[in-house]
Formats: C-alpha cells, structure tokens, sequence
C-alpha cells in the first residue's frame, strides 16, 4: 500500500536514514534526503558523489544509510547507479532478483553541474530508470565555499570573492533544469524542502517514471551566511521571490507546481544572507538591478513555457 | 564441438566475453579496441547472450558503471586502450580498492601526446600500481585464453582483485590467426556460476556501505588487506592456470622460458614481440649460439622470485621495454626496473641491461633482436657493459 503524504502516515514510516550523522545543523541536504526516502515506499538503492553529504554522513565504520549506499567518485555518481541498474535489469531479467527496487543518485551542485554533468546526461540519454537529485547549494561547500556554475551572480564564495574591483561572482548560474528537460526524459523538476509535499511528490514520479532529474534548492548557512534556523525560510523565499521557482517537466510539458501569490523582490531573499551583502554597498547597487532584471526574464519565459503567460 | 576459427585477437576476446556470457558489460569506443566491443555488441544484439550492455558516453564512466554492476552483485567487463585506460585512471584505483572482480581487455597502444594509435604499453604501464592483476598475452589465442583464466582470477575469494588482460593493438588486435575455442558449455563450467562473496547493492534486506570516508584511523588497514589480495594472487593463477591445462591442454604459468635453460644470454620481452624474439631464438641456436628467451605473462603481481631463478644461471641479460619509465634510474622501462629489483634481492650477479623499442608502433624486426644478442655476448667477451639504456630503431 502506497503511504499517504500525510504528516500523520509520514510519522509512523522508520526512518532509513538515521540520525548522528555529522552535516551542519540547518543543512539542507539532510533534511532533502529524509524527505526523499520517506517519499519512497520500495526497496532503495544509493549513488552518492563525493560532497558534504557523503563526506558527512559515512565516516567509516558508521553509516547512516539504512538502504544499500555507493559511493564512487565526484564526477560519477549517475554513472555508478547506471551500472547498478543495469545489473539490476540483468538479474531480474535472469530470475535472479524478482523485488521491486528504486534506484537514486544524489549530488551537490558541484558534482551535478560542473565535473558529473557529463556522466549525468549519458545516464540520462541511455535511459536508465533512475532518478538523479542534485541538492543545489549554489558553491562547493565541502571544500570550502568555491565558486560553481550553480553560484548565483553577485554570491562572494572563496573564489570569487567580493573585492575592490570585482564584487563576486560575476556570472549567473547555468539554467541545468532545462539542460536537462532538453534530454526529452519522462520527467524533470525542482523543487524546495521547505515545500516537502511538493518534494515528496515529484519524488514519487521521478523514480516512477524515471529517467528522471530533480533539482533540489540546499541552503548552506556557512556558504550562504545565515544562521541555521533560517534554512527553510531561505528556501521558501527563494521560491516566493522566483529566484527557484518550483516546476515539473512531465512527458514534456512544462507545468508550475506552485506560484506565487504575490513575487517578493530579489532583495527579500539577497538581504539575509551574508555571501550577498556587499551588493548592498551604494557602488554595487546596480548589480542588484540586474540581478532582478535576469529572474524577471527567466521568470517570464518559465510563465510562457508552463502556458501561464 | 571445439572450433577452430581465423579470429584476430580482438574477436576472439569478444568470443571468450560471449562464452562468459556476463551479466553486464560497459564500454565506449577506443581505437584499437573498438572492434572487440563491436562484435560483442552483435552477440548482444542477435540475443547470444544475457548481458546489460551499457554503451556509455566515456571510458570514466565505463570503469564507473563497471563499478556499480559490480557492487551491485553482477558478473562485469569492459575493454578499453590507452586515453581511455588513463581516462579511467581515477576509478581503476576504486575498483581493485572495492575489491570488485572486474575483468577488462586493455588493447596496448602508446599514449598522448603527441598522438598515435598504434602500440605500446605505456598505458598499462601507467596504471601497474592501481591494485589491478596484469596479465600480458603473446597472440590471440593467450588473450582468449587468458581472458578466460582471468575470471576465476578476479573473483577468487582470497583475491577479488579487477583483472586486465593485454594484447599488442594491431599486432595481435588486427592480426588474423588460428584459435582455438573451447566450446560454450566448458567455458560456462569453467567460469561456473557467479557468487558474490560479499553483500551486494541489491541485497536491499541487508543493506551495505560501498566507499565510505576512511580515515587514518582504518584507510591504511584497509590497503594492507588490499596488498593481501595481491599476495595470495601469484598462487591462484597458478591453481587457475593447472586446471585450464586440463581442459584446453595449454599450459600457462606466471612467464614462459623458451630454450632458458641452458642459456648463457637471454631477452626478457613482453607480448607479441616475444612471439618475433622465439624465431631469432631458434635461427641463432642453430648457428650453436646459446640464447634463450623469458616472456612475463603476469606482471602484476610481479614474479619476483620465480623470474630471478629463471635467470640466475645466465652470464647476461636483456630486458627490452615497449615504454619509458621517466625521470626513473638511467630513464629505463619499468620491466627492467623490476627485473633488477628481483635480481638484487633474489640474487644474481650477471650484468642486465635495458632496451627501449617499438614507441608509438614503431616496427621491432627479427635483425634488431639479433643486434640485442649480439651485444649480450660482446658484454660476455669483453666484460664491459658499455650501455645500460639502448633505444632500439630510433634516430638519435
């Protein structure tokens, strides 16, 4: 029987992804993985490229992982599970495996748009049911808060940061949602743990239909500069603000899943966070300007996608 | 019935991969392997066999997806050559360190830059200390032998090491020769069922921890254990070896002497140039020369022992290598560096010395051999070793 996404029928599901782990508190790739796991009823198997999530949650000889878990490398965590599905659809096609088993790979930003990008779209392209969920915290946290092409314009990070004459990171992220729409695959979305039915329910349909994408919007309060309690919040106000609008692409067809009854300015979301502060100065005001201008244009061409303009 | 088919060393891995028949192979194109997973991808195709075949979009994640079907409980193998070998040069290292029984072809050919696609072995040599077991063939029908050999190999439980067998690109990859196959049920005996001898991914009732944070609390007890596997490995070839002798009548040990015995010079080679080195071998024993041959088969492990034996009789000796260790002693090849490491340690006092030939495919013809001897005995007549390092056809 299929659990209900009810916080009631949630309550009483074990957890398979076990407390003690050592992500800082208010990480959100954490919470994203407990909320993904309880969304699936099956049997799961876990890919995991190198990041904080690895790094955090398998210090050898503990584990959190309640499911059968891999770790390769940082580039290949799509690569990986591809293997192990295929051997998968090899065993059972054998009789040798008659369950029921789900198939997921988790990245950061990182590991997802920059070095794993290739082994992700030959995952994609070759069919592979699996479902590939980047927890996007916009830099490389684990190393130490390094620019990626997830970085929003105008973040300071350890390499881009915001000094006398360039104010941070000067370019905008790479759009990989639709990179990966593109692939044509069954289903593709994002999504935002502070909206943990939405999540849970893109969830379901990835590994259903899967191939599948999910991009996951991951606060850091170290990258981001925050204090933890506010992790959901950010979460929530980048979407209130468009900055991480939440959207599926099914069969392609492109559909908001949540729209916002009134979207906030840039700066509700920009202000609270430390990385972004120096935007504030009188002489990088203007960045903050374009930086609204570039989500209102992305924001506008989504709305015509999603047949809402 | 046993066939006996024209194959060139590539088809007829591709026909020992098909009699295997294994649960997943993962590969991506690479001249001068491209052929062996292209004919395989035909047994795939027509339903000869039950494998998940992963065309994927490079050879990292070839070695990844090998990786994952691997752990996951899945008889795996893949084939590759040089870029694509060092491609995978991150993952080789997972792989044995997972102690995941991978079997993999590996055409030799030289590496970039600048580029060349024909043979030599700096690409295996690149990868000799990522934990994998070498095994080097001479023609086609070692290289489907050994292919075979290799599976029960890696998946030994006192060695689950990744395996990777080579043959010379285009020497051996292109060239048709006689092989002789076993037939489909003796190797399916042979190889026998797959059993994991660990928890595998998709034993989901007891779920696994594959590759986790290892600290300097427990990483280095973890690669003394891998350093077992490699130990105990010179023994299960051997075991491996004695039962195929049975069942194809070809013997394989961890090298093979040719006229060794009552040598008073020698050449160590690898490969096919050891098949050119045998008949100038026998046209100079003929003239009463006393010259003999020993071609490694397994270099990793590395017969330390065994080989300095082999040699110990004789007065001089020539290793040629197909790759330039550089920047190492005298810039040598890493087999003459390993042969002399055996000799210091196992004993041995003639004078070695090294030849480096046939980069980037550069032909290695029968008189060249002949020159080698030729200096081995001038060494004995005049007691001098003039040169350590020789390059062997090159212009200088």
């Amino acid at each position: 029987m299929v659990t209900k996404l009810t916080l009631k029928d949630l309550s009483h599901k074990p957890d398979r992804f076990a407390p003690g782990h050592r992500l800082c508190p208010g990480c959100g790739a954490g919470t994203i993985v407990r909320q993904v796991l309880l969304a699936i009823d099956e049997p799961v198997v876990v890919s995991n490229a190198t990041g904080c999530l690895e790094v955090s949650t398998t210090i050898f000889p503990y584990t959190s992982w309640r499911v059968p878990w891999i770790h390769s490398a940082f580039e290949n965590a799509a690569s990986t599970i591809s293997g192990v599905e295929a051997a998968y659809q090899s065993l059972k096609r054998q009789g040798k495996i008659t369950e029921d088993i789900k198939f997921i790979a988790f990245g950061g930003d990182g590991g997802t748009y920059d070095i794993g990008l290739q082994a992700l779209s030959g995952a994609m392209e070759r069919g592979h049911k699996i479902l590939y969920i980047c927890y996007d915290n916009g830099a490389y946290m684990n190393t130490g808060i390094q620019r990626s092409s997830a970085t929003p314009r105008g973040a300071e990070t350890t390499t881009s940061p915001a000094g006398k004459v360039i104010p941070g990171k000067m370019q905008y992220p790479k759009d990989l949602t639709a990179i990966m729409a593109a692939h044509n695959i069954p289903y593709v979305a994002q999504a935002s743990p502070h909206n943990w039915r939405d999540l849970m329910r893109k969830v379901r349909k990835g590994v259903e239909k899967g191939p599948a994408f999910l991009n996951v919007i991951s606060s850091c309060n170290r990258g981001w500069r925050h204090p933890p309690e506010m992790s959901m919040e950010l979460s929530r106000l980048a979407v209130e603000t468009c900055f991480w609008p939440l959207y599926e692409v099914e069969d392609g067809v492109w559909r908001l899943t949540y729209k916002p009854k009134e979207k906030l300015p840039i700066t509700a979301w920009l202000e609270p966070q430390g990385r972004f502060r120096h935007l504030f100065r009188p002489e990088n005001r203007h960045l903050i300007e374009e930086i609204q201008a570039e989500v209102d244009r992305r924001w506008e061409r989504l709305l015509k996608l999603c047949g809402e303009a | 019935m046993r066939e006996i088919l024209a194959l060139d060393g590539n088809a007829a891995v591709a026909h020992a991969m098909r009699q295997i028949n294994p649960d997943v192979v993962a590969a991506y194109p690479i001249t001068p392997q491209t052929s062996t997973v292209q004919t395989f991808s035909e047994f795939v195709a027509n339903g000869l066999v039950k494998t998940e075949f992963i065309t994927v979009e490079s050879e990292h994640s070839a070695m990844s997806a090998c990786i994952g079907a691997a752990a996951a409980g899945a008889r795996v193998m893949t084939a590759t050559s040089s870029a694509g070998l060092a491609f995978m040069w991150e993952t080789l290292y997972i792989a044995a360190s997972y102690r995941l029984p991978i079997v993999m072809l590996d055409v030799n050919r030289a590496l970039s830059g600048p580029i060349n696609i024909h043979c030599d072995h700096s690409d295996t040599m690149g990868a000799r200390e990522a934990g994998w077991i070498q095994i080097f063939s001479e023609n086609a029908q070692e290289s489907y032998d050994n292919f075979i050999q290799a599976v029960r190999i890696a998946e030994h439980p006192d060695v689950l090491l990744p395996v990777m067998v080579m043959h010379d690109g285009f020497i051996t990859s292109h060239a048709m020769e006689r092989v002789e196959l076993l037939t489909d049920e003796e190797v399916r005996n042979f190889v026998g069922e797959y059993k994991p001898a660990f928890p595998t991914l998709l034993d989901v009732h007891n779920p696994i921890t594959y590759g986790p944070l290892d600290f300097y609390d427990y990483y280095f007890e973890h690669k003394r254990q891998q350093v077992e596997g490699m130990a105990h490995a010179q023994e299960v070839i051997l075991e491996v070896a004695r039962e195929y002798e049975k069942l194809s009548g070809r013997k394989y040990g961890l090298f093979e002497a040719y006229r060794l015995e009552d040598a008073e010079v020698a050449i160590v080679v690898l490969s096919s140039t050891a098949g050119t080195t045998k008949a100038v071998v026998d046209k100079l024993r003929a003239q009463g020369k006393k010259v003999g041959l020993l071609k490694p088969r397994v270099f990793r492990p590395f017969p330390a022992k065994e080989l300095a034996d082999a040699l110990r009789h004789l007065k001089a000796v020539a290793v040629m290598d197909r790759s330039i260790s550089f920047g190492a002693m005298h810039n040598a090849g890493p087999l003459y560096l390993e042969v002399l490491s055996a000799q210091r340690i196992y004993g041995g006092s003639m004078p070695v010395v090294d030849y480096i030939f046939g980069l980037g495919g550069r032909d290695i013809v029968p008189a060249q051999i002949e020159s080698v001897y030729d200096d081995l005995f001038r060494i004995l007549e005049t007691g001098q070793v003039e040169r350590l390092v020789t390059y062997l056809g090159v212009r200088e």
